[in-house]
């Protein structure tokens, strides 16, 4: 598939603000399009990322914040994939861009979040698993990001001083990112005097939940090269990946992984083909990846996508990181922008943030936090119910 | 005396021996749980679910805890005692499970590889009725003889 170009790429500052989504979303969009030089009657086709806790206005993201920019006649579309929904909208820009629909699309995701942990809507559903996990086990995300870690433990030696070392280093890079919530720089201490909320993981260690927005402007790259855009960041390919049956390994919002009675499970694990897609579709291998953002819930979560996007072998992912490979700096650095750690989940806003985040990288326009020289980035996610997200972008 | 009734009916039975209530693929001979939200092997395009019991013992895959109460439609204790929940493989089904674990036990009591067998725990309760639900329990010395 052809290359389509990043135009302009904006956000609002992730926080518990206790406002509209739609507020967050609108001002992500502005600053997007600013970046751009794009004007909002020069786009022609808006894909949001919904989200279900505001409301029928969050089931239709991407109308309304069509009609918060202002109703013109633009073609929309909506899309929830979960965590991955900015992921999907992306793409389903991308296609009405490939497809010669649309010159300009814009994708936006915005979220107004609740306290504690993400919860189910209300009601009884016992053909639900994600209603059942929570009702019949009391099993919250963190105890799958719990169960994870314990294992990393027994299979590599992981420790707990690891987990709070991803917290620290990714810390540090917050400290220069004015979009992020939390740009305090925490210490080894600070980590261990956090209580434990699912052992081995405790507090500072699993990502809270925040509101926020992102946006990001694309277009084709003879549109670009219209406006006098020659060398822009381009997103090279999208992964959407389901899992391939037999997925041997528990994850939320399951009660129980896919048997593997019948098939043997695949030589490549569901995480590992994400990367695996876009390294495929963009013709480049995990060697050339200069920068990464990668889906941070929990700190440990971090270690396993360097393995999973093939950054080192398993069981090496500690090395990496305690031998300043991913600080920044370092030979991969990943979540330069302080990850989910420092931002927080605003579930249809964090793959657009990646993007927006990775664009800067490639760009140079990273301020403090950059990645000196980076011309290939990678992003990575997942939504429960077995969407997985990447997307490759170059310069 | 309270009367005990399943949280929800239909994953589990309730005797001093309970057992799971799974699926199992009569083409394929995968398994699933619940019986009616297992994902299909797309191999075998034309199958179909039949009830049955699972395993009753496992091993532990691995092992955690709530140290905060979980949300709703968890219903917690109040005061609430850390649940200690586990992901166990079950060998002929080849399937990982989670489930609590039964009062009395730790993170620090349990341990990858650990034998457990399947129980009937006390969810939450109401000034009628207890609400049951599956929970692990680590074998003992002697039952793992007995099994063996």
């Amino acid at each position: 598939m052809e290359d389509i170009a990043i135009l302009g790429a904006g956000m609002h500052p992730w926080g518990k603000w206790g406002r509209n989504f739609v507020e967050y979303g609108t001002v992500a969009a502005k600053k997007a399009l600013d970046d751009a030089r794009v004007e909002w009657s020069e786009v022609g086709f808006i894909s949001g990322a919904i989200t279900v806790r505001c409301g029928y206005p969050g089931y239709v993201a991407g109308s309304t914040m069509a009609r918060a920019l202002g109703f013109n006649g633009t073609q929309v579309a909506s899309s929830y994939a979960a965590c991955a929904s900015g992921a999907t909208a992306l793409s389903v820009a991308r296609g009405q861009i490939l497809s010669g629909a649309c010159d300009v699309a814009l994708v936006v995701g915005a979220d107004t979040t609740p306290d504690g942990f993400l919860a189910p809507n209300a009601g009884t559903r016992t053909d639900d698993t994600d209603w059942l996990r929570f009702h019949m086990v009391g099993a919250t995300n963190p105890v799958y990001f719990g169960l994870h870690a314990r294992r990393r433990m027994e299979l590599y030696g992981a420790t707990q001083e690891d987990f709070a070392l991803v917290k620290v280093k990714n810390s540090k890079h917050a400290v220069f990112n004015q979009n992020a919530r939390f740009n305090k720089e925490y210490a080894l201490e600070d980590v261990y005097n956090s209580p434990v909320v699912s052992d081995p993981l405790r507090l500072l260690e699993i990502c809270t939940t925040s509101d926020g927005g992102a946006a990001v402007v694309v277009s084709s790259l003879d549109y670009a090269k219209s406006i006098g855009v020659s060398d822009p960041v381009r997103i090279s390919a999208i992964a959407l990946n389901t899992p391939t049956y037999p997925d041997p390994l528990i994850d939320l919002p399951y009660l129980a992984t896919d048997s593997s009675a019948s098939t043997l499970p695949s030589e490549t694990g569901f995480k590992e083909s994400i990367g695996k897609y876009v390294y495929e579709e963009a013709g480049v291998g995990p060697e050339d990846v200069d920068v990464a953002e990668v889906y941070d819930l929990a700190s440990s979560m971090e270690l396993d996508w360097y393995e999973q996007l093939g950054f080192c072998q398993p069981g090496e992912a500690e090395t990496l990181l305690r031998d300043g490979s991913t600080s920044i700096g370092g030979r991969i650095p990943v979540n330069p922008s302080g990850g989910l750690g420092a931002f927080g989940e605003a579930v249809p806003a964090q793959a657009i943030a990646q993007v927006c985040e990775v664009n800067w990288q490639l760009s140079q326009r990273a301020g403090n936090r950059q990645v000196e020289g980076a011309r290939i980035g990678i992003t990575a996610n997942q939504g429960l119910f077995g969407h997985g997200s990447s997307v490759l972008l170059r310069r | 005396m309270k009367i005990e009734i399943p949280a929800v009916e239909g994953f589990f039975t309730v005797e001093e021996e309970a057992h799971l209530i799974g699926g199992r693929f009569k083409k394929s001979g995968s398994y699933c749980f619940p019986k009616d939200l297992g994902g299909s092997d797309p191999n075998f395009p034309e199958d179909e679910v039949e009830e049955v019991l699972l395993s009753r013992f496992g091993k532990i895959w691995s092992y955690t805890n709530s140290v905060y109460p979980p949300p709703p439609p968890f219903i917690a204790a109040d005061p609430y005692e850390p649940i200690v929940i586990a992901a166990v493989e079950l060998e002929e089904e080849k399937i990982v499970i989670i489930g609590q674990v039964v009062n009395g036990y730790r993170v620090e009591d349990l341990s990858i590889g650990m034998s457990v067998e399947v129980k009937v725990g006390t969810l939450y309760e109401d000034s009628e009725n207890r609400y049951l639900t599956w929970m692990w329990k680590p074998l003992l010395e002697e039952q793992k003889q007995d099994k063996s």
